[in-house]
């Protein structure tokens, strides 16, 4: 094996790093918001991934059947969907389910966790019980092979593109517009920001929609690397949950480093020994550093 | 019982039967001249000696498979399959002059729970027979109670073999079946020389690539395996492995993946520049129900090795795909597991009137020896191991999500449950 | 006489002996033995129910991954029969006779080190219970030391669950791997799939089952018990009075670990074989449901609520399939937002008062009927416990 060789695997290994990274992130971005800020955890967080799948497999079979000439771009305006159509049913959650047990967290959690059972058999009757797969533009497919033996996938490259998109937007609408403000005022301390007249319980609502909306796009993202079924919202909901928490609830900046300590983890050392003991020796990591450390990365104050 | 023989045909002409296959229309007027053994002929009182379901015009099977649950992605082929194959039998007249009704139980993709259901349609329900489970882990739990109550299962899965029971028939494959001549055939046509092995992690697939590995380096002497990986049930992240197969670069990539790892495994295997163009790709669990989720753009020139594909060009079958799109809509597709499922009500069927009666013992002692001449697989016969021997074919996936059959063994390979030099 | 009638109320006796009469006495009567075994199975989840009772109700922790405990337990019960099942005369036919056939499948040639002591019934019995308490207080410990509490302790649970499954199923050659350990026979010679002996286990697992709520209903009714909701309620007054709060919580976390777990061994020896689809989460989080239905307050409740929940999942699982993901989605919203105390809040509100007025005798209460008495005097001033689901450790 040439020196070559081992450069571009070794290229290849730290990109299978970052693409794992993106899709963690992003799976955590929409959770970290709405448990993070908010302090709800939302088990049915997995089956907003999956309405954004969905809504591009939608979009998908509608195109080729009515415009097939338009195969090439029904995807970016499919995300937006992906995104508003979440960002509905995270409104609708809020205000039937979620707003009555703020002050019970644990029982949000089986309130959500039945949520998502009645959401999947939903999908299973609406969409059948089979795996899907949205056939995807040409552009999408594919490797970029920028020297000989050295394949980037495009749908990597799409996914970490989106992610850094995601997450630089929900950063800057966090720390910069009207919306963020009155968040990390709610979180820091909501009869305050009570007074100054900020509406909280509409604060909450909207936070929790975005969050959903978030996943929404992430559900689509994965669309380009994996398939969809009823169930495969259950798939991502214990990742999901795991970088969040190993971040510190309360820090954007928590969750992105936990996803991409993890992502490296599991994937060079899936590298090196098989793909069972990978994951498990990475949880085991992840339990022993949150025993260790409870806070998790990133402490930061957070309403108690 | 060869004398039986002329009176009740074990198996049908292919002429009846393409007619029967035409579908529902065409059979009432079949049902009139059709095989009326009437239960002057065929008295419960002795073809039922133990107590089963079965009337003077009825009689009872049990279907237990996943209606719900993860794995009802798989099994709703074979649910539909063994439901139009009797449907058909009913058509033609029934068993014994009796028709078959079904009592459906949901094993809801939970082993205690197919435990609990097979135990009521023995015990309570007093079933005739079962078709029925699909994973390894639902049979396994269910046999027990089978053994015990000595009910009888008709098991339409392709699986790991290493089993033989008396109160079960094997419809699908077992592993050497699947996987020793479709390696041989990749060694011959494409000199293949290097494997690389990847699997889900659970039984099936390890099983699978134990014998895998022994003939390809000491049974068949074939060549050397270069890497062997397992990835747990759902996993959807394949880049690490595939950057180790191009460490490897091995001549064949040799795969057990399956359920949603598998659309996830193939997606990313086109992304990293691994195509049927240039890489060899032989798998074992990639059938047309799995090609809807993959697609076919990501499997384009991959193969896939399977006793049955939809595409298979004989009369059998293009009766049957006919009748199953006519039951279940155009857009259906009928996979390797599907098509098994279809054999086992017929294979029953068969038996039971080689047997001239529904008892267990009876039944299952008739079965041995059986054959199908008019399975949409072509001829199968029952072995002495309650296996069935049928033949080996590989296809190549097209990009429209179709199979184009590329080879096809000579004979029919026999059933091995157990292979010497494999252990 | 009073004074024992008192008592009765007091500790929720009557309570207690209706239950014990309905699946001791009733059940059996009236059920054949294919039914009965059902019962059996679902009152192995009452284990771990009551279990929750203990952790989540009165210690305010919640747990999703007690079926870690309740796998365990059935693990190593299963262990040890496979062992007594896989005799070399049995399993003749494998390339090394004398062990479990999945390993000879796995190419293992002999038994592994940590599966010998499993030969020993005695052994197998003491360990059902002792391994997943000293595991359930190596994960606690820690944790409740740090104060991690609540959402947190939750999800760190759930990861234990998947490890475990992962674990189990990837070591198929030590452990079975997806099929679990299955065709089980024999407990020491005698066949335990017998109907015979599947009454005997019944009746065991029943008496068994009685035998852990007097157990924790005598917990509940010492000092302990108080200390245990007046953590969950004030964690920090606790505290300030000089108590070490996180030991008491990893006592709950302990004892709800070693019921489970007996109940994991039941149900092996009922069902005949273990599988890990009952170690995940999705079991984890069911078995938490079977206690929010019953009532988390209520140690008879949970039985109820797993009786209940199980009976509908049969039930309907057969008349309607599709019904029933979305039913149990209704009951797990349901209860959670109209009845936080389950079916016993709903006796205790509704049920009690009108069997009261229709007494019409004085207060004294002199009947207990199947709901707990979580809320007598003894135990906490009623207005401490408001609903029973406040303060969930901050």
């Amino acid at each position: 094996m040439s020196f070559d060789e081992i450069y571009n695997i070794a290229l290849m290994q730290g990109f299978a790093g970052l693409s794992l990274f993106s899709v963690l992130l992003l799976m955590g971005l929409g959770l970290a918001i709405i448990f993070g800020q908010m302090g709800v955890i939302n088990m049915a967080h997995g089956e907003f991934m999956t309405i954004g799948a969905y809504t591009i497999f939608l979009f998908s079979s509608l195109t080729e059947t009515y415009a097939p000439g338009l195969m090439q771009a029904y995807f970016p305006v499919a995300i937006v969907f992906a995104f508003l159509i979440a960002f509905g049913f995270g409104w609708l959650t809020e205000w039937a389910l979620i707003r009555h047990l703020y002050k019970r967290p644990l029982d949000t959690l089986l309130a959500t966790w039945g949520l998502s059972l009645g959401m999947q058999q939903v999908f299973r009757s609406t969409f059948g019980p089979k795996e899907v797969s949205p056939t995807l533009p040409d552009w999408l497919m594919g490797s970029w092979a920028p020297s000989e033996g050295l394949d980037i996938p495009i749908n990597g490259l799409f996914v970490l593109a989106l992610t850094a998109l995601v997450t630089g937007g929900v950063l800057l609408a966090l720390y910069k517009s009207r919306w963020g403000l009155r968040v990390r005022a709610t979180v820091a301390n909501r009869p305050m920001a009570n007074a100054t007249g900020i509406n909280t319980k509409r604060t909450d609502r909207l936070t929790f929609a975005i969050g959903c909306g978030i996943a929404g796009v992430a559900g689509a993202a994965f669309t380009t690397i994996g398939s969809t079924g009823p169930t495969s919202g259950s798939l991502y909901i214990v990742d999901a949950f795991l970088v969040v928490t190993f971040g510190g609830a309360a820090s954007l900046l928590g969750t992105v480093a936990s996803a991409f300590g993890i992502a490296q983890t599991q994937s060079i050392s899936e590298f090196f020994l098989t793909g069972s003991m990978a994951k498990v020796l990475t949880l085991l990591l992840i339990v022993t550093i949150l025993m260790i450390r409870p806070q998790g990365l990133f402490a930061s104050k957070i309403r108690r | 019982m060869a004398d039986k023989k002329d009176t009740i045909p074990a198996t049908l002409t292919d002429e009846q039967r393409r007619k029967v296959l035409l579908g529902m229309a065409a059979a009432p007027a079949l049902m009139v001249p059709g095989v009326s053994f009437g239960n002057a002929q065929f008295p419960t009182a002795k073809v039922n000696t133990t107590k089963l379901a079965v009337t003077d015009t009825e009689v009872i099977v049990g279907q237990l498979h996943s209606a719900t649950g993860t794995m009802a992605i798989s099994e709703t082929g074979s649910i539909q399959a063994e439901q139009l194959a009797i449907d058909q039998i009913n058509a033609m007249g029934g068993i014994l002059g009796r028709k078959i009704k079904v009592i459906k139980e949901d094993g809801a993709s939970d082993w205690p729970t197919f435990a609990e259901k097979s135990k009521k349609l023995l015990v309570n329900d007093r079933v005739a027979c079962v078709f029925g489970c699909w994973t390894s882990a639902s049979r396994k739990a269910v046999l027990p109670v089978f053994e015990k109550e000595n009910g009888l299962l008709y098991y339409p899965t392709f699986y790991e073999g290493l089993e033989q029971s008396k109160n079960v028939i094997y419809t699908g494959q077992e592993a050497t079946q699947q996987i020793i001549w479709g390696l041989d055939w990749a060694a011959k046509e494409k000199s293949a020389k290097t494997y690389f092995l990847v699997g889900s992690d659970y039984i099936w697939p390890r099983t699978s690539m134990k014998i895998a590995r022994k003939h390809i380096e000491t049974v068949g002497k074939l060549g050397k395996v270069v890497g062997e990986e397992y990835y747990p049930l759902g996993h959807t992240n394949f880049n690490s492995l595939i950057n180790k197969i191009k460490v490897a670069k091995p001549d064949v990539i040799f795969v057990t993946v399956v359920g949603g790892s598998n659309v996830a495994f193939y997606k990313q295997l086109k992304a990293a520049g691994i195509t049927g163009a240039k890489q060899f790709l032989l798998t074992l669990s990639v059938t047309e129900d799995e090609m809807l989720g993959v697609g076919g753009e990501n499997f384009a020139g991959f193969y896939s090795s399977m006793k049955y594909f939809q595409t298979l060009d004989n009369p059998n079958n293009k009766a049957f795909v006919e009748a199953f799109k006519k039951a279940y809509g155009p857009k259906s597709v009928i996979g390797d597991v599907t098509q098994a499922g279809y054999l086992g009500p017929w294979l029953w069927k068969a038996a039971v009137e080689k047997a001239g009666s529904f008892d267990v013992d009876k039944v299952v002692a008739a079965s041995p020896g059986i054959e199908l001449k008019t399975a949409p697989e072509g001829y199968v016969k029952v072995h002495e191991n309650h296996h069935l021997w049928s033949k080996a074919r590989i296809a190549q996936g097209q990009p429209d999500g179709t199979f184009k059959v590329v080879a096809e063994s000579a004979d029919l390979i026999e059933p091995n449950p157990f292979p010497k030099g494999y252990q | 006489m009073d004074a024992f009638k008192n008592w009765v109320a007091r500790s929720g006796m009557g309570s207690i002996l209706i239950l014990a009469l309905l699946i001791m006495v009733v059940f059996p009567l009236t059920m054949d033995i294919f039914r009965l075994n059902l019962v059996g199975k679902y009152l192995t989840y009452a284990f771990v129910a009551v279990g929750l009772v203990m952790l989540w109700g009165y210690g305010g922790i919640l747990s999703l991954g007690q079926g870690v405990f309740f796998g365990l337990g059935g693990y190593m019960m299963a262990m040890f029969l496979k062992l007594e099942a896989s005799d070399p005369e049995a399993t003749k036919i494998q390339s090394t006779p004398g062990i479990p056939d999945f390993m000879d499948w796995n190419q293992l040639t002999e038994l592994p080190i940590w599966w010998q002591p499993f030969h020993s019934f005695s052994f197998t019995v003491l360990a059902v219970v002792a391994v997943p308490m000293i595991l359930a207080f190596i994960v606690s410990f820690a944790m409740f030391k740090r104060r991690v509490g609540g959402v947190y302790f939750a999800i760190i649970t759930q990861a234990v669950a998947l490890i475990l499954t992962v674990l189990i199923i990837g070591q198929q050659g030590y452990t079975g791997g997806v099929n679990g350990i299955t065709d089980l026979k024999t407990l020491m010679g005698w066949d335990i799939r017998d109907d015979s002996s599947k009454y005997v286990l019944y009746f065991v697992n029943a008496g068994l089952l009685i035998g852990v709520i007097l157990l924790c209903r005598w917990i509940q009714m010492s000092k302990l018990g108080t200390l245990l909701l007046a953590m969950r309620d004030k964690e920090d007054r606790v505290r300030f009075s000089g108590y070490d709060v996180s030991m008491f919580k990893v006592f709950a976390f302990v004892l709800a670990a070693g019921i489970s777990a007996i109940g994991g061994a039941m149900f092996t020896l009922q069902v005949g074989f273990m599988s890990p689809s009952f170690v995940g989460i999705v079991p984890s989080i069911e078995m938490v449901i079977f206690a929010a239905v019953g009532g988390r307050m209520s140690l008879v409740g949970a039985v109820y609520g797993a009786l209940l929940v199980n009976f509908g999942k049969t039930y309907f699982s057969e008349s309607a399939p599709d019904l029933w993901l979305f039913l149990m989605a209704a009951l797990f919203i349901g209860v959670v937002l109209a009845f936080p105390n389950g079916l016993a809040g709903l006796y205790e509100s509704h049920v009690k008062p009108w069997l009261s007025r229709r007494k019409s005798s004085p207060p004294a209460p002199s009947m207990e009927a199947p709901a707990s008495s979580a809320h007598t005097p003894k135990t906490a001033p009623e207005s401490s416990l408001p609903k029973g689901v406040q303060g969930q450790s901050a």
